[in-house]
Parts: C-alpha cells; structure tokens; sequence
C-alpha cells in the first residue's frame, strides 16, 4: 500500500513561522480587496456606500476580527524574528520571545474580540438590558 | 576532609540491582525497495527490547532476526560517524543516541528515513546533494600570507568563537529538518553554513570573504528561515541556527562585528 511520511514534527519556531507565512498571504488577500473597495468611491460613490454596506454582516463581523488577529500576529512574530536576526542573544531567547508575544496577541484579541463583536453579539443574541 | 562510610541499608543487607526487564515494542518502519515496487509502505515489527536499549539495537533485531533486506546505514553506533541519522517519531535523530527509554512505548514508534534527500533503499537516502554543498563551502584552511615557520598559534578566545560549530559530524539531521531544503534542493543548508562558519570565524584562516560570497548567493545563508528545527535535530547540540545568524550579521557587518 503506498504510503506518506508522517509530518515533521518540529520546532515550535517552525510553527512560528508557518503562522507568519499564513497571516502574511491573509493580510495580502485583504488589502487587494481592500484596496478594490476604496477605489470604488472614485467611480461612483453610491456603490462604494452599497458594498460597505454589504460588510455590515455577523460573517464579515469575525472575519474583521481574524483580520485583525492575523495582522497583530504577524507583527509582534515579525518584531522577534527581527530581534533573532539582529541580536547577539536572539537565537537563545527565541522561544520566551516567542511565548511573550503569543501572550501579548491573547492580551490584546480577548477585549478587542469583545468589543468588536459587542454589536454584532447583541444583534444576534438579543439586546442586554 | 573525612568522608562518611556509607550508611546501612534500612533492610540491614546490600540489595541486588533489580534484573532488567526486556518488553515487547512496536516499530513502524516506512520501507522502499525500488527493485519491487516505486511504492513506499509501513511495515511493523515486534521486537523484545531493554528500556537501556537504542532504537539501533531494535533495528539490529529486526534485520538479524526476521529481516534482513531492512536497509539502513550505521557504522560505529556510538553518535561519531554520523552515519544514522533519521526520522525518529517525526523528528531527526541519530538512532544510536535515542534510547527506547525516552520513548512513548505504549504507541508503535515509527522510523522514516530523512526528509529531502532521494531514498534509495528503506531508511538509506542518497547523500551526494549534501556532500555537494558542503564542499562548495571549501571545507579546508586558506591562507594567502607566507608560511609561518612553526605552526598556527591561536589564543582561547579566538578558539571558543568557533568551538561549537567543530562539533559537527556531517550525519545531515539539520539540513533533512529544514523545511526550505524540502522544497528547494539546491538551497545549501544548514550543515553547509556551519563548515563554513567553522573556519570563517577561525583566525588563521584567511578565506572567510571567499566563502562569505559563496554564501551570499540566492540559495546561501539568506535563504534561512529560522525555524530552530535544524538547532533542535542536531545530535551534537550544536547552536545551528545562531551560528547561520551569525554568518549572515559576517556578510553585512563584517566578521568582526558579527557576533
């Protein structure tokens, strides 16, 4: 039976840097779509205001918030990998730095996750009193 | 100083070390005969092993005892030669420096051959790509100014800024670990970059810019990632990574300023 060999397990760094390939295409895609939206308005701003208004879903709501995950990952991974590259002492402390950021993108994504589904919650859900 | 007797056992006599117990284990290999079949398998083998034992000696028994067309290189079995290195449970390893002890038994263990690199036969791959790259890096001393009339003399300090990367025993753990050399053969690895490393930053040698440019290259240094996966498969504890970090700071800041 043919067979496949099992998958690498490496380095958490190797994670590390799968993640950053992800959330960089991510973040690309984005800014072509969001740079097709903004051009809109010069053609004609009346359907400029119908495709901002067709972001106004729960859908588009999460994925503004992955968005938002992705870019703040990239950039706090992006500010390690520099420090590996151009710090003495940056391969030895990769994998803390690497903790540290991870704990700072939770930090920052639970109350921004909060409140930027907030509207979309109350929406869905029911208002709260 | 005086040095107390040893104490008394509680039970007033010396007890007898316990006598090892051999288990039963599983190991999976993933087997290739091109005389057969261009198709890869897995193929499990119940071997009876001591915790103590080395994933080496379980392959011994399979080859002396129920196989002997399981194909696999060794040579002094005692982590110098660098001859068997391979994928141990998804991760590079030599398999004479991985003890069944430190292993999940209770799971079959599987054993691949390395990633990257052509196989030739089960667990043997073909090593010449990697050879290849490492004498690109011109593996050997250069010098350029007279021959002195007595030998080299280097201090302790300009010994230990090369020291770790001495280490090295070519068994080619890193550069199969390294996601870029799986998709891009010509890149020259991580194994390559630490020879180079080796005599760049060794005072007496006088070839460091000539290799600094080979290194420079669209498939040298700069095509490092920093995965760590090289660092943390390398049977010598070698800081590979650190060591390709600072061949690369040696090409845009100069050797002295690169560490």
């Amino acid at each position: 039976m043919a067979s496949v060999g099992t998958l690498y397990r490496g380095d958490i760094s190797m994670w590390s840097w799968v993640a950053q390939r992800i959330t960089g295409v991510a973040v690309l895609f984005f800014l072509y779509v969001h740079v097709l939206d903004t051009a809109l308005v010069r053609v004609s701003p009346a359907a400029y205001d119908d495709v901002i208004a067709s972001y106004k879903t729960p859908l588009v709501n999460f994925m503004e918030v992955g968005l938002v995950g992705a870019v703040l990952f990239h950039a706090l991974n992006g500010l390690r990998v520099i420090a590996v590259d151009f710090w003495g002492k940056g391969t030895r402390y990769q994998k803390q730095m690497l903790w540290t950021i991870v704990a700072v993108w939770v930090l920052i994504m639970v109350p921004a996750t909060y409140f930027m589904t907030l509207h979309t919650i109350q929406a869905l859900f029911g208002s709260t009193p | 100083m005086a040095v107390d007797p040893p104490a008394p056992s509680a039970a007033g006599a010396p007890q007898p070390a316990p006598e090892p117990v051999a288990f039963d284990i599983t190991v999976k290999v993933r087997r290739f005969d091109p005389d057969v079949s261009d198709q890869h398998y897995w193929q499990d083998f119940t071997v009876s092993v001591f915790a103590t034992d080395r994933i080496l000696d379980a392959l011994h028994k399979i080859k002396w005892e129920q196989d002997g067309s399981l194909t696999f290189r060794r040579s002094c079995g005692h982590g110098i030669c660098g001859s068997d290195a391979m994928r141990i449970n998804g991760k590079n390893r030599l398999a004479c420096k991985t003890l069944v002890k430190d292993l999940n038994t209770k799971k079959p263990i599987t054993v691949e051959a390395i990633k990257g690199l052509t196989v030739k036969k089960d667990l043997v791959v073909d090593m010449e790509p990697f050879m290849a790259a490492y004498r690109k890096i011109k593996p050997f001393l250069i010098t350029h100014s007279p021959e002195p009339t007595r030998e080299r003399l280097q201090d302790a300090e300009d010994r230990a800024r090369f020291d770790d990367t001495t280490k090295c025993i070519l068994c080619a753990a890193c550069t199969t670990s390294c996601p870029v050399f799986w998709t891009d053969e010509q890149y020259f690895g991580p194994a390559a970059i630490v020879n180079a490393h080796r005599f760049i930053f060794d005072s007496r040698d006088e070839g460091g810019p000539e290799r600094l440019q080979i290194l420079n290259q669209a498939e040298g240094a700069w095509r490092c990632r920093t995965t760590f996966n090289c660092t943390d498969a390398c049977p010598r504890g070698i800081q590979v990574t650190e060591a390709i970090q600072q061949v690369k700071r040696a090409m845009m800041f100069g050797i002295d300023d690169a560490t």
